[in-house]
């Protein structure tokens, strides 16, 4: 068997080859099947779980971020727009020698070390063929010093991105608002579908109250790119909508002339128009530059703005809460008349100072002598603390609460701009709810001359102003007047909206007050005759000096002004309404620390009115 | 008309005369063109890249057409000796060669620069086809043995470069010739047990990218971005291509250059991305027609020595077929083998198509008994 074995038999030797080919032909064919079944799976089962993935790979969705809506005063002067600023940009796949080409630049266009760090950086990071910005902001000679010598720079470009500008600036500033980098929060609280591709959002003012409309709806576009990011070519593109444009109550000339009229002043001044509860001017100083914000705002810069006493950052006009002094005391009286207290004819004697029953303490008059006999009118005209001590004593500190309420006192009016303070106006309610102490008839007093807790902002002494000068009706304060579609040449307005008006048992008070509040402007006892001189117009007006601290009162010389630091120095207030027969314009002026109200704050208040109501020269 | 027509049996005799099997020869050259166009498309439509194919194609013709002329008993005689030559240069490689890409495969000659591994695949089934044409057949355990190292000893060298697709395809092409030459069945049992048994000393012996590719296959999902990328993108572009394809030049996988190797190893997926399934069973049968034509001439070989080399030559042209694309389309590992007669570059393009040279050889120089 063995030697059988040993022996070549090349028949049994090719069968057996034969046999091996015909099982290894099987086997391929076999394998052949098995990758057969596998191809049907991935081309025909899953076809379309790999077609989706190939697209997915292939296609991006660009967002396009829409234009921001423009904003305009009521004059169509414009307050907030879009400017195309340049930028020079590199793209470093086109570029032989980077660093060779910055240098060159740079004999051309200044380039600071910081922009040259962050240049590097973003080389380092993104793709080659993604232009990067190497300079920000380009003023025009720059641009044509580089289209001049742009043939000697291959890959390096001028791109123009649209920033906002703020024509008016720092006068503006509070009321207006800016737009800044999105927070954390913002993002946070914002449709995300709405704010892809944006990159700046309004953080205070109108640009924060009115972002939904100034903002506007991306578009998109789905480019084919490749594997390394690179886009190929454009597939689909919807444009995106522009913001609405937004036409404010804010008139340019006037907030000017309330800025230019405040001067150094730190302070605040609102100007209303009594019809329709528009915002004329809204200035709170010291301002700051809201461009600082746009281009993003540096550590040092903002902590410096932060840190500064003036706090520029702080809007007073809505947020300041200041005592109101004697700029109440028209509606005070109009308090004591509604509540049946006294008459119009009703006289006090007014010997320098007040004192309440069984008590030694002296409430003192600004005049240290004293007005003498005084009636309403008077103690209006002259601004006498006296007559007030006693007609809030008589009226109580409830009723006042209930009665100054409907002037919109003590809370928020609901104006269109963020953050509005409430102010404060006591009450027995309010000191046991949150001192839960007993009321004093010491504190009546002092509210009685708009002292002691009361505060209020000037935007609320403004409204409040303005419903004395329409006889009690009035509408909520607002700073937007109306909006223009994009794309459209129609400006929708909005209505003004009413707040409950305020009925006087005998409209004939009404009438009382304002005459009252004329003679401060127009005659010889007024506090403000000096700012009511020379008028085209009739004015009614009522000086207040605020004071800052508890200064004793019981110290019978009174301080002489310039011996007192300023911070401690009384405010200086003014609210004031003009035409006074058909009121076209409210005003209230608050100059901190500046003394007077009637000498420092009453030609604040005229020049504001002016600038509404006299002709242009 | 029908004067003006070639005489076909004069056609014939030519082909004969020249050594040419016309039916190989076809297929061959559809494969060939199929590829041309593939390459054209895989390489963003380099006519550069198109152009050094066709050299190279031109190359591997002319070197098959020439060992076609070779009597296969020539080849008998001399495979030891070009075995031993390719061991020489194996050696020289591992010593002086070049390094491309981190490993050294390449030998510089002054002239051209060359893989002597390419020439141990056709070296190795040679001498072993030769070695056991001496012998009886089914080999006994001695000549088994004897075969075994003519296989290991080259395979080693290859894998020390390192080059572990390679030396896998070499050490399948003596394994093919051990199995047309009837390696029992428990042999083959028990090899594939003694290498499923040797796998965690190839894991030791693997180096670091080898053994990503290996875990990589295992689970794609491991390292989608990096080492399971390829076949990611590889899978998606087959995948998205469906039954008709997305038409030539419109493979959006391979022209955005999401799929990596799309010119080499991976041009099948580029292919079945713009031809779809329908293309690529066109693409099989060429193939399974290539393999069955080996197989044919195979069993047609006049002595023991044709039949096991042109049955190991037809087998391992099928095992690349199979490997490269059951790599592509994800159901084996990642191993750089080539798809034959396709992929870009390299000269597996000549040691290919000198293999089909070979069996051209072997089919056209039988000595006609019975006629």
């Amino acid at each position: 068997m063995a030697e059988i074995k040993s022996l070549k038999n090349p028949l049994a030797e090719r069968q057996l080859t034969l046999f091996r080919a015909v099982i290894a032909g099987l086997g391929v064919v076999a394998l052949t099947l098995v990758l057969v079944g596998r191809l049907l799976q991935l081309q025909v089962v899953d076809h379309d779980v790999y077609a989706t993935r190939s697209d997915d790979n292939r296609m991006r969705v660009r967002i396009i971020a829409p234009a921001r809506g423009l904003v305009y005063d009521r004059n169509g002067i414009v307050l907030a727009e879009n400017l195309p600023t340049y930028q020079l940009e590199i793209v470093p796949e086109q570029v032989e020698d980077v660093e060779g080409t910055v240098t060159a630049l740079a004999e051309l266009i200044d380039i600071p070390d910081r922009d040259r760090e962050r240049f590097y950086r973003r080389v380092d990071q993104e793709p080659g063929f993604r232009s990067i910005p190497l300079r920000t902001r380009l003023t025009p000679q720059e641009v044509a010093t580089f289209e001049v010598n742009r043939q000697d720079f291959e890959g390096v470009e001028i791109h123009a991105a649209l920033t906002r500008r703020y024509p008016l600036g720092r006068l503006a500033a509070h009321a207006v608002g800016y737009v800044g980098s999105l927070s954390e929060t913002d993002v946070a609280a914002l449709d995300p579908r709405r704010y892809r591709g944006t990159q700046r959002i309004g953080k205070v003012g109108v640009e924060a109250a009115h972002e939904s409309l100034l903002h506007g709806d991306p578009g998109s576009k789905i480019i084919e790119a490749n594997a390394q990011g690179r886009t190929l070519r454009d597939l689909q593109y919807q444009g995106p909508t522009a913001g609405e444009n937004l036409f404010l109550t804010l008139d340019a000339k006037i907030q000017e002339a309330a800025v230019t009229a405040l001067g150094q002043h730190d302070g605040a001044v609102v100007a209303v128009d009594p019809n329709n509860g528009d915002i004329l001017a809204l200035v709170s100083q010291p301002s700051f530059d809201p461009h600082l914000f746009v281009d993003g705002i540096d550590y040092v810069t903002y902590a410096g703005l932060n840190a500064d006493p003036g706090r520029p950052l702080f809007n007073r006009a809505l947020q300041g809460q200041y005592p109101p002094g004697s700029t109440v005391k028209p509606v005070m009286a109009l308090a004591g008349l509604q509540a049946g207290v006294v008459t119009p004819r009703h006289r006090e004697m007014c010997i320098g100072f007040f004192m309440l029953p069984d008590n030694e303490r002296r409430y003192r008059d600004w005049k240290r002598r004293g007005h003498g006999l005084v009636d309403m009118h008077d103690a209006i005209a002259q601004s006498c603390d006296v007559y007030f001590y006693q007609l809030a004593l008589d009226i109580g500190i409830d009723t006042i609460h209930d009665f100054l309420s409907g002037f919109g006192l003590g809370q928020a009016l609901g104006v269109d701009l963020p953050g509005e303070k409430p102010g404060l106006l006591p009450s027995r309610d309010w000191k046991r709810a949150t001192r839960n102490e007993t009321w004093y008839p010491g504190e009546t007093l002092n509210v009685g001359i708009g002292q002691g807790f009361m505060t209020t902002t000037p935007l609320q002494l403004a409204h409040m102003t303005a419903m004395v000068a329409v006889r009690g009706r009035g509408y909520r304060p607002r700073i937007l007047a109306a909006k223009q579609l994009p794309g459209s040449e129609d400006v929708i307005e909005f209505e003004p909206t009413p707040v409950a008006p305020v009925h006087l048992n005998d409209p004939h008070y009404w009438d009382r007050i304002a005459e009252s509040m004329e003679a401060v402007m127009h005659t010889a006892q007024g506090t403000a005759t000096r700012s009511g001189a020379d008028a085209s117009y009739r004015i009614a007006g009522k000086s207040g000096t605020a004071q800052v601290t508890g200064l004793s009162q019981e110290d019978d010389e009174a301080p002489d002004l310039l011996d007192v630091p300023r911070e401690l120095r009384d405010h200086a207030l003014f609210v004031a309404y003009a035409p006074s027969d058909a009121p076209t314009i409210a005003v209230a002026v608050i100059a901190e620390h500046a003394g007077s109200g009637g000498r420092i704050a009453g030609p604040i208040a005229r020049a504001v009115m002016d600038a509404r109501l006299e002709p242009t020269p | 008309m029908s004067q003006n027509r070639p005489d076909q049996s004069g056609f014939q005799r030519w082909l004969l005369n020249w050594h040419i099997d016309a039916m190989l020869l076809g297929l061959i050259i559809m494969v060939l063109a199929l590829g041309l166009f593939v390459l054209y498309s895989a390489s963003g439509e380099s006519s550069a890249a198109v152009s050094s194919q066709l050299k190279r194609i031109t190359l591997g013709l002319v070197v098959m057409l020439a060992l076609a002329q070779v009597n296969p008993d020539t080849f008998r005689a001399f495979a030891p000796w070009l075995y031993a030559f390719g061991l020489i240069l194996l050696v020289l490689v591992l010593l002086l060669g070049d390094t491309a890409k981190g490993a050294q495969r390449w030998l510089d000659l002054g002239v051209i620069r060359f893989q002597p591994s390419e020439l141990m695949k056709l070296a190795v089934p040679m001498v072993l086809a030769g070695f056991m044409h001496a012998r009886t057949l089914p080999p006994k355990l001695r000549t088994i043995a004897a075969g075994s190292t003519l296989i290991v000893v080259p395979a080693a060298l290859i894998m020390q470069q390192p080059d572990l697709g390679t030396a896998l395809m070499i050490a399948i092409s003596g394994g093919f010739v051990l199995y047309m030459a009837g390696l029992r069945w428990r042999f083959i049992g028990g090899l594939v047990l003694a290498g499923a048994a040797a796998l965690p000393l190839l894991w030791s012996q693997m180096h670091g990218y080898q053994r990503e590719r290996v875990l990589t296959f295992l689970n794609p999902a491991r390292d989608p971005g990096g080492a399971g990328y390829h076949i990611t993108q590889s899978k998606v572009a087959i995948g998205s291509g469906g039954l008709f394809g997305k038409g030539w030049l419109n493979g959006t996988q391979a022209q955005l250059d999401f799929l990596p190797e799309s010119a080499t190893d991976f041009i099948f997926a580029v292919y079945a991305e713009e031809v779809g399934l329908l293309g690529v069973l066109l693409l099989l049968v060429l193939y399974l027609a290539i393999v069955g034509r080996g197989l044919f001439i195979s069993v047609k070989g006049q002595d023991s020595f044709q039949r096991l080399l042109a049955g190991s030559l037809s087998l391992v042209f099928f095992f690349y077929v199979f490997v490269n694309i059951g790599m592509v389309i994800g159901l084996l590992p990642v191993v750089g083998v080539p798809l034959p007669l396709i992929s870009w570059g390299g000269t597996s393009m000549v040691s290919l198509l000198a293999g089909m040279g070979v069996l051209m050889s072997i089919h056209t120089h039988r000595r006609l008994l019975s006629s």
